[in-house]
């Protein structure tokens, strides 16, 4: 079963080799594109960035940015080209404003329940725990007991 | 009873939003295109090459901008409910071949009917970029000045077609 397993990843190899395959003939223009990509989403495989997706349309979107990165244009240049197009869901980041407040503030907000409910919770808890003094009588007795364990064992 | 009544209150309230999450469609993300200005192209046609399909050209009229390829399944299931809507002739639709080959797209045509009084070809892609495409089929409604009002992305039905595109249609011819 291993040898099987070890086979495949041996042959599947180059497969991957395939997605890795230089994007321009520029090595600076290459890692720009590089850099902006990942910060990119696919529109068609959704959980993918730019640059892992072999969708067409990644395909063709790559092309823009390169041919935007020919153009001598900034960063955030191609990022609004894209944005005015698809709107911030290809953004891996989305800009805070009011529509993505839910998305920045959430989780924070459901930390902040949880935490106030802890505290809550403990503090309640502490109160239910009521003190019983020890009488003399019953402090002997269990000094008593201790000892007549002791000698037992 | 009463100590569970908190971690069952929480339990309906996340079940309530799952449940909501469920009916939403993660492919249909809100196009910032609507409300803006067409984006401008001039696409050669298909039956001509010649002559190319421009939104200058219709400016003044209120029409619909479909992006459609013979390569696209989602275009076979709509395609009857476009014919249905060019025959009714309440506007027409414009379409836009989407990265297709030209032979193909003519026979998909001939095969199943043209609803287009006039095909624009997108060999690259390019337009479809400019108007946020990112799967077909896409379809824009274009108002008198030119402006995107609606997009249906995804296959249209005969109920978004009964219920949207013709109302809206009616209210932007009588702008």
């Amino acid at each position: 079963m291993n040898w099987v397993m070890l086979i495949i990843l041996c042959v599947s190899g180059p497969a991957w080799a395939g997605e890795a395959r230089p994007l321009t003939d520029d090595p600076v223009a290459e890692a720009r594109l590089k850099h902006l990509a990942v910060e990119l989403r696919c529109l068609v495989c959704q959980n993918q960035t730019l640059a892992d997706s072999s969708a067409p349309l990644a395909e063709d979107l790559r092309r823009e940015v390169r041919e935007m990165i020919a153009k001598n244009m900034s960063d955030q240049e191609i990022i609004e080209f894209l944005v005015s197009r698809y709107g911030d869901f290809v953004l891996y980041r989305p800009p805070l404003k009011a529509t993505t407040t839910l998305l920045w503030v959430g989780p924070f907000a459901l930390m902040a329940i949880g935490a106030t409910a802890l505290v809550i919770t403990l503090r309640r808890r502490s109160r239910t725990v009521v003190e019983v003094s020890v009488t003399d009588e019953e402090h002997r007795r269990v000094e008593q007991l201790l000892a007549e364990g002791e000698k037992r064992s | 009873m009463n100590r569970f009544l908190l971690p069952l209150s929480i339990f309906v309230v996340v079940v309530g939003f799952l449940g909501i999450g469920l009916t939403l469609n993660p492919r249909e993300i809100p196009s910032p295109l609507v409300g803006k200005a067409v984006p401008d192209f001039s696409q050669p046609q298909l039956y001509d090459r010649e002559k190319v399909l421009s939104p200058a050209d219709l400016k003044g009229k209120v029409w619909l901008l479909n992006f459609w390829a013979s390569w696209c399944n989602g275009c076979k299931t709509e395609h009857p409910v476009l014919m249905e809507l060019a025959k009714s002739g309440e506007v027409p639709i414009y379409g836009m071949d989407y990265k297709d080959q030209q032979d193909e797209a003519m026979t998909w045509l001939r095969r199943w009917g043209n609803p287009y009084p006039i095909v624009g070809v997108d060999e690259a892609g390019r337009v479809g970029i400019n108007f946020g495409v990112y799967g077909v089929p896409e379809t824009y409604v274009i108002d008198k000045q030119g402006v995107i009002r609606y997009k249906q992305i995804g296959p249209l039905t005969p109920d978004t077609v009964a219920k949207k595109i013709i109302p809206l249609v009616k209210q932007l011819e009588s702008e």
